[in-house]
Parts: structure tokens; C-alpha cells; sequence
């Protein structure tokens, strides 16, 4: 009773009303839920009315957490009237929730409202059933950043672990759906435990699971270190870290688009907001070691999920290679701001926090745009393949302009949002010279080629991901019948573009909704001095960047060439067969394929892969070409791990011999010994 | 001699034959040999019942006494006689693992009873508190039995001579369990006898034979 005393003063203390109302509109979401069982099989229902108010209810929540995020009130603390008698659930707005819940908000409404086009029956689950297991996904993902207790955090965390499972297998009766949905299952298991053990060694002997007790708990060195270890292991195997990153490529093609772009957009970022959490706001110690080691996992999952999603074949597994290395980015930035946080540079550890903030941010807007946009081809083509597309930005016009943003923006390029995260990461790396390790200044650098290299990576995967998809000629005959997307669907696609296009011509808006977060975190914002077309993070005189300046001078550029070329020049055009090449007659098979646009990174990064092909002799009548590609990680590392459980399981299993007195045997030596305590 | 010291003397005596008939059950190989010590051990189970409601003056204790006559001495091993007659089982032998290691375990069993049923003893009240250690010894053995054999009847046995083990046990703690618990349990004891009775002839048509080896072949690989 004392913990919940010892709070209800302080809740008095604080204006409550932003997130009783927060927690009130997540509760409207979990009705939207149920109201979609009432009538599971109308589609008219649940598309056209419960799906587009679950998207107004995701802008109420980014506006609340706008709100949190730039209001400067105290945390605010509500007491839940939920939960077990003397153990409720605490709930706490603060900058950090407020910026994750501005990230769920905005990319959930584009999500939700292309959701509402997206959905139709006869697609596996019932569409009543999916809604409500939609809605308790976002609404324990807005829970899990809302908690302020071990045990409400857990039980959120859980929900969220469930609803996306049954999401994933929408489609339970393709056998490799449910298999991918076991292994997604199982891994979120293994990382919930590492959670819970986490927050077990966090309440320091007081047996309180407050998260307000856990930020008073005094650990030795190595318990934090252990927490700490614990916490990145079981946040890293939701958000998809090297080597725990197995069911990524499983689940996220295995789900329905919308759950895809929930998944990889915003659930990935609830695990950020994990270890986020638990390392800057829980721990009150950090040591250097913690940033070099997560920095290291984050460079080497970018880097590999890079050189994964270059050899993809399978558009969505690409996309989930893709957000393998977009989270390794982002916890490499986490790894940089432990490093510069134990050395005490506030200023660079708020840079690299903030680089790492907006990353996430933007992956939740251009990830969730691309699978959104591989729907709409899904549903218009039913092929997933990318060898079996093509061609397709005569047919799907909307989704091709609006998925090039998006692709754009992953790849990094500027004027958009993808950019300036990327760019505020390097700049981070630039400043790891003043490190007081001589050794981690040498080898630093190293990960800033690293970061690079997979940036560079990252920009050909995308060429070839749209290149495929919407250039060229069709692959099969049947894509001449392609259609483009409903109005909801291109309503959504839109509204996250216009989000990647908003962040990156006006970064300062993002910049700084991250300096209220590292204010509370760090107590240092980054340099946000400057006028709002305008980003200078460190001084106003070093390094800086514009993106409406840039936008401009592109527009400029594209314009005076139009005019001096249409008006100027001769002005004709003339229409040709795509990629025409010059030869006198041309077929869709004479294209680059997939396969052939990743052969150089396969050449070149083999040892990664574990390859088998199958190459056709130049005698055969009907020439096949296959090849398949493996994870080294799932033999090296978890094949043993499953061999060893089955053996023991064999082992134990010879228990069950199938006699009844040996059986009588085993109860009557249990009862003994039990007895044997007593006496 | 003092009444009590006498009923405390006989109390002791029945306990020893009880255990005697237990040691005998252990080893005895034909059915129909088995279920008339069972009989026996109702029989004793019902004469210390009454010496035990007699000395304490305990009316619900002669109820319990009746039900042991009817149900354990009567009912129970005359429908076992009918069960085998109809099962053609009644001449059945069994043969046994090696009935010395048998007794030996036995009796390290009863040893074991008595050390643990020592600190009980000592807080009981009761006058029969010095059998617990034999009751808790019965109730082994009978485990032991059930163990060893393979047959169903005898297992069926084995698990009834538990049960009498048990309500010795309750008698010689505490003078016995509350009269609804042990109705409850004689009906359970009914029933369940009931559902095996069902089980044997079910058994016997799958396998043609009582022997429980027969069902290692249930077992799913």
C-alpha cells in the first residue's frame, strides 16, 4: 500500500488531464476493436467507418504527444484504476513517451486510413477479427510507451507480442505462414524474458517495480551492466539486432502489408524506446563499454541487413533486410550517445541521441509508406516476386510517384527526411576524435566508413527496388491488367510522404521535437539557435544544412533545364519502348532482373551468404537459373541451438517409457523424496 | 490390567497383523489369494475402527466402522470374486520380481514410515498415535505392490489397499476424518472401482489378456 500512497501525493501535484485524455483515446482504439466483432464480415463497416476513426484517434495521440513534447509541464502521472489489488498500473507522460507517441500517431493514421482501403474478406482472418487485433496492436504499442510500471509495461508488452502474432498469421492456413509466425513468436518470447530478468535486476532488492523506485535504485557496477545487457538483448531481439534478427525476414512478409508497415514502422520503435529508456532514464550509470558494444551490433546489423537486402528477390523480405539495417543505424547512433555520455561530451552524446530520435522517426514514415506501397502492388498484381513485376508506374501512376518519395527518402537522398538523420549520424561519428580513448579513436573512424558504405548500400538496394517494380517492361503478360490503388489507400501513401517531404525540407521541426527529448534524458539539446529552414546541430558556423534552400535550388535546376530544353532546344519528344537499349527488337526478359542487379554485392560480399545455385548448361532445352540464399547466422547459430533442445528433449522423453509401474515408479520415488524434506 | 492399556495393547496388535497382511499381499502371487487378504486386512482395518470408536467414545466412529464392514469386507471383495469368475481370471499367477529384493525394499520402506512418522506421533493426542508409523507403512506397501505387478486386478488391489492404508492413517491421527469427507470418499472408492471394473473388460477385449505390459504398445514415438 505505501507505493501507491507514496505516488497519489505526487499525482495531485501535476495537471493530468493530457494524459488521463491520452489513455482515454488508446481505450477508444480497443473499442474500435470490439464494435468490429460486432458485425466481423461487413466490410463496408468496419473499412469505411472503424478503420479511418482509429486514424483520427492515432492524430489525436500524435498531437498529445506534440503537446507533451513542447508544453515543458513535469511528467505527468496517472494511476490506472486497472491492474492487481495494491499493484495498479501507473501510467507517464513525459518527453520521451511524448516523442514516440507523436511517431505511433503519425505514421498510424497513414497506416490505418490505407488499412481502410486495404482490408477485404475472404483474405484469411475475418476482417472484424483482424480489426480488433489491429487495434489492440496499436493500442499496447501506445501502452508500452505509456507505462510507468515493470508489470504494466510487461503485460503491454505482451499484448503487443500477441495481437502482431495473430496478425502475422492472417493467413494460417499457408503452412509457411504459421511456421514464420512460430519463430516470430518464439523470438519474442525469448526477448520478453530477457525483459522481464532485466527489470528484476533493476529494482535493486526493493521489490519495487515503479519505474520512479527503479530510477532510485543504487546498482553496483555489475548489475547495471547486467540490466543493461539483458535489456539489449531482449529489446534487440524485437527491434531485429544482428544476430537476433532471424524472424524479421520470416514475419514481415508473412503479415498482411498494413501489419508489415505496423510492424517494421512502429513496433521495431517501441524496442528503441526500450533500451532508450531503461539506459537514460532507469540506469543512473553508463560506462563507455556499453556504447562501443552497442554501437558495434548497430554497424554491423546495418551493414549486414544492407548487404541482405541487396540480393532479395522477394519485395517485402527486401523491406525487412532494409529495416534490419535502418535499426542498426539507429542504435548506432544510441551506441555513439552512451560513448559520448560516459565521456562526458553532453553535446555530441544529445547529437548522436538526436540523429538516432529522427531516424526513427523517419524510418516510421518512409518504411510504413514502402510496404504500404508493396500492397497496393500485392493486391493489384498478386505477385510478391520481384522477378514477376515490372513496368508498373504506367499502370499504378499514384502509388509509383508516391512510393518514389518514399524510396527516395530511404536511400538518403536529399531534400528529404532520410537525409538529415543519416547526415546528423555522421556528424556524430565526426566528432568522436575528442573521445579520451586512444584506442576507440582509431577504430572509431572505421565505423563511420562502415556507416558509409551502407549508406551507399542502402541507396543501390533501393534502385534496384523500385527499378524492378516500376521500371521497365512487364515481367508476365497478366500485369497489363494491373490497377491502381483506391482513394483511402493513396490517401495514406500520401500522408506519409507528405511526412517524409515535411521533416526533410524543415528539419528544425524534427530537430526539435528531439531537443526536448535529450533535454530530459541528456540535459543538453543540440544547437537550436537557428531559423527554422535552417539546421546548424552544433555551432551556427560549422556544418549546417538546409533543406528547403536545397529544395528550392532543385526545383530551380529541374525548371530552367524543362524550360531551356522544351522552350529553348527543339522541344520534341518521342516516346520509346523503356531500357530500348538501341537493339531492334527487345522482350521483358531482356531487362535486368533482380537477381541480376544484386549479383556484384553477392560476388563481392559471398562469404556473407550461404549460397546454392543451380546454373542451366548450354545444352539444356529449358535453361533454369536458381539460386538460394541463406542466413549463415541460422546455421551457425541457431540450428545447434535447436539441435540441443530436441536432443534434450529426446532425452527427457525416454521419462515417458510407456509401462504403467515405471510410471507408478516415478510418483512413488517423487513422494518419497518429498517426504524425505519433512523428515 | 488397565482397560486402556488393553485397548491400547490390541490396538497395537491389529496394527502388527495389519502390516503382517500387507507384507503378505506383497508376495502373494494368485488373484484369488490376494483378494481374500485383502478381505482380511478390511476385516482388521473394521475391528480396530471399533476398538478405536469404543475407547474414545465416538459415535461417528462406529459409522465409519459399519461402512468399513459393508464396503471393504463385504461389498468390495465379493464383487472382485465376480469380476475375475467373469473374467476367467480367477486362477491367474503372476510372476514376480524377485519376491526377496521385494520384501527387503519393503522393509526399508517401513523403517523409512517410522522415521517420518515419529515428530507426527509425538504431537498427536491420540491413543493410536504410535501406529501412524504402520498406517504410513501400509500405505507404501501398497504402493510398492502396484509397482511390481503387471496385471490389472492386482493393480486395482494394490490401489484399494492404499485407500486402507489411508483411513488407517486418519483413524490413528486424528480418530478419523469427518463423516461427509468419508462418505465422500467410499462413493469415490465405489465409482472408481466401478470405472476400472469397465476398464478390465475394455483391456481384455483390446489385448485379450488383463496384462498391463500389453499397453507399452500405446505409446506414440
Amino acid at each position: 500500500m505505501s507505493l501507491v500512497e507514496g505516488t497519489s501525493q505526487s499525482v495531485v501535484a501535476f495537471s493530468k488531464h493530457d494524459l488521463s485524455f491520452l489513455l482515454m483515446l488508446v481505450f477508444g482504439w480497443v473499442i474500435l476493436g470490439i464494435a468490429g466483432l460486432v458485425r466481423p464480415h461487413r466490410v463496408g463497416w468496419i473499412a469505411r467507418i472503424l478503420f479511418p476513426l482509429g486514424a483520427l484517434i492515432a492524430l489525436g495521440i500524435a498531437g498529445l504527444g506534440t503537446l507533451a513534447l513542447f508544453s515543458g509541464h513535469a511528467p505527468q502521472i496517472f494511476l490506472l484504476p486497472l491492474g492487481l489489488p495494491n499493484l495498479p498500473f501507473h501510467a507517464r507522460l513525459d518527453t520521451l513517451s511524448g516523442f514516440f507517441l507523436l511517431l505511433l500517431g503519425m505514421a498510424g493514421a497513414g497506416i490505418s486510413t490505407f488499412a481502410a482501403g486495404y482490408f477485404r474478406s475472404g483474405e484469411g482472418t475475418a476482417p472484424g477479427l483482424l480489426c480488433l487485433q489491429y487495434h489492440v496492436f496499436l493500442a499496447s504499442m501506445a501502452l508500452v510507451i505509456l507505462a510507468d510500471d515493470a508489470y504494466f509495461f510487461m503485460v503491454a508488452w505482451e499484448t503487443m507480442a500477441l495481437s502482431s502474432y495473430f496478425l502475422v498469421t492472417a493467413q494460417h492456413r499457408i503452412p509457411e505462414i504459421r511456421r514464420a509466425g512460430f519463430l516470430y513468436l518464439l523470438m519474442a518470447h525469448i526477448g520478453a524474458l530477457c525483459i522481464l530478468l532485466s527489470f528484476g535486476v533493476l529494482q535493486g532488492g526493493r521489490w519495487l517495480f515503479t519505474f520512479d523506485a527503479m530510477r532510485g535504485a543504487s546498482l553496483t557496477s555489475f548489475w547495471a551492466s547486467a540490466a543493461f545487457l539483458l535489456a539489449l538483448i531482449g529489446f534487440g531481439a524485437k527491434a531485429g539486432l544482428v544476430p537476433l534478427h532471424i524472424w524479421l525476414p520470416e514475419a514481415h512478409p508473412a503479415a498482411p502489408s498494413p501489419v508489415s508497415a505496423l510492424m517494421s514502422g512502429l513496433m521495431l520503435k517501441t524496442a528503441v524506446y526500450g533500451v532508450l529508456r531503461i539506459t537514460f532514464d532507469l540506469l543512473h550509470i553508463r560506462y563507455w563499454w556499453w556504447g562501443v558494444l552497442v554501437l558495434g551490433v548497430g554497424l554491423f546489423s546495418a551493414l549486414f541487413g544492407a548487404i541482405f537486402a541487396a540480393v532479395q528477390t522477394d519485395m517485402k523480405r527486401l523491406l525487412a533486410y532494409s529495416s534490419i539495417e535502418n535499426i542498426g543505424l539507429i542504435f548506432t547512433g544510441i551506441g555513439l550517445a552512451i560513448l559520448f555520455e560516459a565521456c562526458h561530451l553532453p553535446l555530441f552524446a544529445a547529437l548522436a541521441l538526436t540523429a538516432a530520435l529522427i531516424h526513427s522517426l523517419n524510418h516510421s514514415l518512409f518504411k510504413s509508406l514502402l510496404f504500404l506501397a508493396t500492397g497496393s502492388v500485392l493486391h493489384a498484381t498478386h505477385q510478391r516476386s520481384l522477378g514477376k513485376l515490372g513496368g508498373l508506374i504506367r499502370r499504378m501512376p499514384w502509388v509509383a510517384a508516391l512510393a518514389l518519395i518514399g524510396t527516395l527518402a530511404i536511400a538518403g537522398l536529399p531534400p528529404l527526411n532520410g537525409f538529415v538523420s543519416e547526415w546528423l549520424l555522421l556528424q556524430s561519428f565526426l566528432f568522436t576524435p575528442q573521445i579520451p580513448h586512444a584506442f576507440l579513436n582509431m577504430l572509431i573512424p572505421l565505423g563511420a566508413a562502415v556507416l558509409a558504405l551502407t549508406a551507399a548500400l542502402a541507396a543501390y538496394v533501393m534502385v534496384k527496388f523500385y527499378g524492378v517494380i516500376f521500371l521497365g517492361q512487364h515481367r508476365e503478360p497478366s500485369l497489363v491488367h494491373a490497377h491502381d490503388a483506391d482513394w483511402l489507400e493513396r490517401m495514406g501513401l500520401a500522408w506519409l510522404s507528405l511526412g517524409c517531404i515535411a521533416i526533410g525540407v524543415l528539419p528544425q521541426l524534427a530537430l526539435r521535437a528531439a531537443g526536448a527529448v535529450t533535454q530530459t534524458l541528456l540535459g543538453q539539446t543540440v544547437n537550436l539557435a537557428s531559423p527554422f529552414w535552417w539546421i546548424a546541430p552544433i555551432t551556427s558556423r560549422q556544418s549546417s544544412y538546409s533543406g528547403l534552400i536545397l529544395l528550392a535550388g532543385i526545383i530551380g535546376v529541374v525548371g530552367i533545364t524543362f524550360v531551356v530544353v522544351r522552350i529553348l532546344a527543339h522541344g520534341r519528344m518521342r516516346r520509346a519502348v523503356p531500357w530500348d537499349c538501341g537493339y531492334p527488337w527487345q522482350t521483358s526478359r531482356m531487362q535486368d532482373t533482380a537477381e541480376g542487379f544484386g549479383q556484384p554485392i553477392r560476388h563481392i560480399f559471398g562469404p556473407f551468404f550461404d549460397m546454392e545455385r543451380e546454373l542451366p548448361f548450354p545444352t539444356d532445352a529449358a535453361p533454369r537459373y536458381r539460386i538460394h540464399i541463406e542466413d549463415r547466422m541460422w546455421k551457425a547459430l541457431y540450428l545447434p541451438i535447436a539441435r540441443g533442445v530436441q536432443q534434450l528433449a529426446d532425452w527427457i522423453g525416454q521419462l515417458q517409457g510407456g509401462r504403467l509401474s515405471t510410471y507408478l515408479l516415478y510418483s512413488f520415488l517423487t513422494l518419497i523424496v518429498l517426504l524425505g524434506f519433512v523428515l | 490390567m488397565h482397560p486402556s492399556h488393553l485397548t491400547a495393547a490390541l490396538l497395537k496388535l491389529l496394527a502388527a497383523s495389519l502390516l503382517l497382511i500387507s507384507f503378505a499381499m506383497l508376495s502373494r502371487r494368485r488373484t484369488q489369494r490376494l483378494i481374500t487378504l485383502f478381505a482380511w486386512q478390511g476385516a482388521v482395518l473394521f475391528m480396530s475402527t471399533l476398538l478405536v470408536a469404543h475407547s474414545a467414545g465416538l459415535r461417528e466412529l462406529y459409522y465409519s466402522a459399519a461402512l468399513t464392514l459393508l464396503l471393504k469386507v463385504i461389498a468390495l471383495p465379493w464383487i472382485l470374486h465376480r469380476l475375475i469368475h467373469r473374467l476367467g481370471a480367477q486362477w491367474d499367477s503372476e510372476t514376480l520380481v524377485n519376491i526377496p529384493t521385494t520384501m527387503l525394499v519393503g522393509l526399508g520402506l517401513v523403517i523409512f514410515a517410522f522415521g517420518l512418522a515419529h515428530p507426527i506421533s509425538r504431537m498427536a493426542t491420540t491413543i493410536t498415535r504410535n501406529t501412524i508409523g504402520i498406517a504410513l507403512a501400509i500405505i507404501f506397501l501398497a504402493f510398492l505392490m502396484m509397482i511390481t505387478r503387471r496385471k490389472a486386478v492386482t493393480q486395482v488391489i494394490g490401489f484399494l489397499a492404499m485407500e486402507n492404508g489411508l483411513f488407517f492413517a486418519a483413524t490413528s491421527a486424528t480418530y478419523g476424518m469427518p463423516m461427509v469427507i468419508e462418505l465422500g470418499i467410499a462413493l469415490d472408492l465405489l465409482v472408481g472401482f466401478f470405472i476400472l471394473g469397465i476398464f478390465f473388460f475394455q483391456i481384455r477385449e483390446q489385448f485379450d489378456s488383463l496384462d498391463l505390459s500389453n499397453m507399452e504398445a500405446l505409446k506414440e514415438d
